[in-house]
């Protein structure tokens, strides 16, 4: 299995760096979701500041949707998903495989956000180690419900916005979650930052588990 | 001679459409065996039963001594398609997505740059994007795929649509090499004297309900066909 995820996630990661699809499009996406935010509160900085956690997430939510949307027009494209499903692959393989280099490009956009949230928003970083731990786990996660319902939507002719539609409602404890753990990471707050990892890492673990049992029902079935 | 694959009565649905009903078929190893039909007669859907694709629903289906109906993903490994989609990747370069399948199902890398040079994708070609080959090109990377995986049992699904003329040449000689060393090879063509030439024996296939039956034939025998269950 983990050999698998390796083989698949790499073949991802190759065919992104060559696409360059995450830097020239996603990335710009991703900042734009900021810029106007901050045109939409300019008029408060404080606001603006005191909502950065729920921003910064929310754009990495939608940029989330965007890179699983392209993890999987990968595979309905020219029969590919016949090609991986006649390699032998172990499912469980190709679901950690996509979910980690889904998870790999949002952690390199997530730190093109962070840099963004600074400069345009005036935030400090308080508490580095719960910044990053929180922003990996809820990461983890986003990547693996993403790609969970994505293999659900990706046999479907309407897809492309169908997958939100799923998705959104069911990540909204990582939004809450990681928000208010970025909150007292960013000193925002004085409530304790590190409990609400023990949502975001049961939202994680539950996700990856069921990705990893039912991903072959999906493969096969898609 | 062992049977690779062995089909009864076996029923496949598409939605609630059977798209195979009922078909009988027998293959050997080493044999090379031809489908013929008109378009829409199903064999596209017998090969892709025979790969695990499509899911025999009713009757028996056994390939390579395993039971499709049980577990359709068991066999796969050992098998490989070459169909209308050439199952890449266009921004991987043809090189990459030939490692790529290759490591997927478990072969060794170093097959890879023999196949490629066995099907003429050398100089720029390995390094170019699937995406920027011709559609010629692209089969022939897709090919690659197959040599190099080199499975038991090939199934070929219009293999010659595509190539020019050298290449339909280099096809057919790679399969009689293949089945030399032992493989099976069924295919599906409408380039019915090139494919008649290939094979030793020829099944038709009719209608939307599928049947089959398996006379012997070569070449320079009449064909035998076969009739509708």
């Amino acid at each position: 299995m983990w050999r698998d995820a390796l083989v698949v996630g790499g073949k991802d990661l190759r065919v992104e760096m060559r696409s360059r699809v995450t830097t020239t499009q996603v990335a710009p996406y991703a900042i734009l979701v900021l810029l106007l935010f901050g045109f939409a509160f300019d008029q408060n900085h404080s606001i603006l500041t005191q909502a950065a956690p729920g921003l910064f997430w929310i754009a990495v939510l939608l940029c989330s949707m965007l890179a699983v949307q392209r993890s999987f027009a990968l595979e309905a494209a020219d029969g590919a998903r016949d090609g991986l499903r006649l390699s032998g692959l172990d499912p469980a393989g190709i679901f950690l495989g996509k979910a980690a280099a889904v998870a790999v490009q949002l952690l390199i956009l997530e730190v093109v956000l962070g840099m963004g949230i600074a400069v345009l928003f005036g935030t400090s970083f308080h508490d580095p180690a719960l910044l990053v731990v929180s922003a990996a786990v809820a990461t983890v996660g986003l990547a693996s419900a993403g790609t969970l319902y994505g293999m659900v939507a990706a046999g479907l002719r309407v897809r492309e916005t169908l997958l939100p539609l799923l998705v959104l409602p069911v990540v909204a404890p990582v939004l809450l979650a990681a928000t208010q753990a970025w909150m007292a990471a960013l000193g925002l707050t004085t409530a304790d930052g590190w409990r609400w990892l023990t949502l975001l890492v049961s939202f994680t673990a539950i996700y990856v588990t069921f990705g990893v049992l039912s991903f072959a029902i999906l493969v096969e079935e898609a | 001679m062992d049977q690779v694959i062995r089909f009864r009565s076996a029923v496949a649905l598409v939605g609630r459409f059977p798209v195979l009903a009922g078909v009988d078929l027998d293959v050997a190893r080493g044999e090379i065996v031809l489908l013929q039909g008109a378009n829409g007669a199903g064999k596209t859907s017998v090969l892709r039963a025979c790969a695990g694709l499509l899911r025999v629903a009713a009757g028996e289906a056994c390939v390579l001594g395993q039971d499709l109906v049980a577990d359709p993903r068991a066999v796969r490994r050992r098998i490989g398609l070459f169909g209308h989609s050439t199952a890449l990747y266009d921004d991987l370069s043809a090189v990459d997505n030939v490692r790529f399948a290759v490591r997927a199902s478990g072969a060794a890398l170093s097959t890879v740059d023999a196949a490629m040079e066995r099907l003429g994708l050398t100089g720029r070609l390995p390094a170019t994007s699937v995406g920027d080959l011709s559609a010629g090109q692209r089969k022939r990377v897709a090919l690659a795929v197959l040599v190099a995986r080199d499975p038991e049992l090939w199934l070929l699904d219009e293999p010659h649509a595509g190539l020019d003329e050298y290449h339909r040449d280099l096809l057919d000689h790679l399969v009689e090499d293949v089945v030399g060393r032992g493989a099976t090879v069924v295919l599906a063509s409408h380039e019915a004297d090139r494919a008649r030439r290939l094979a030793g024996r020829i099944v038709t296939v009719a209608g939307g309900v599928v049947s089959a039956l398996t006379p012997s034939l070569s070449a320079a025998q009449p064909e035998a066909t076969a009739h509708v269950a």
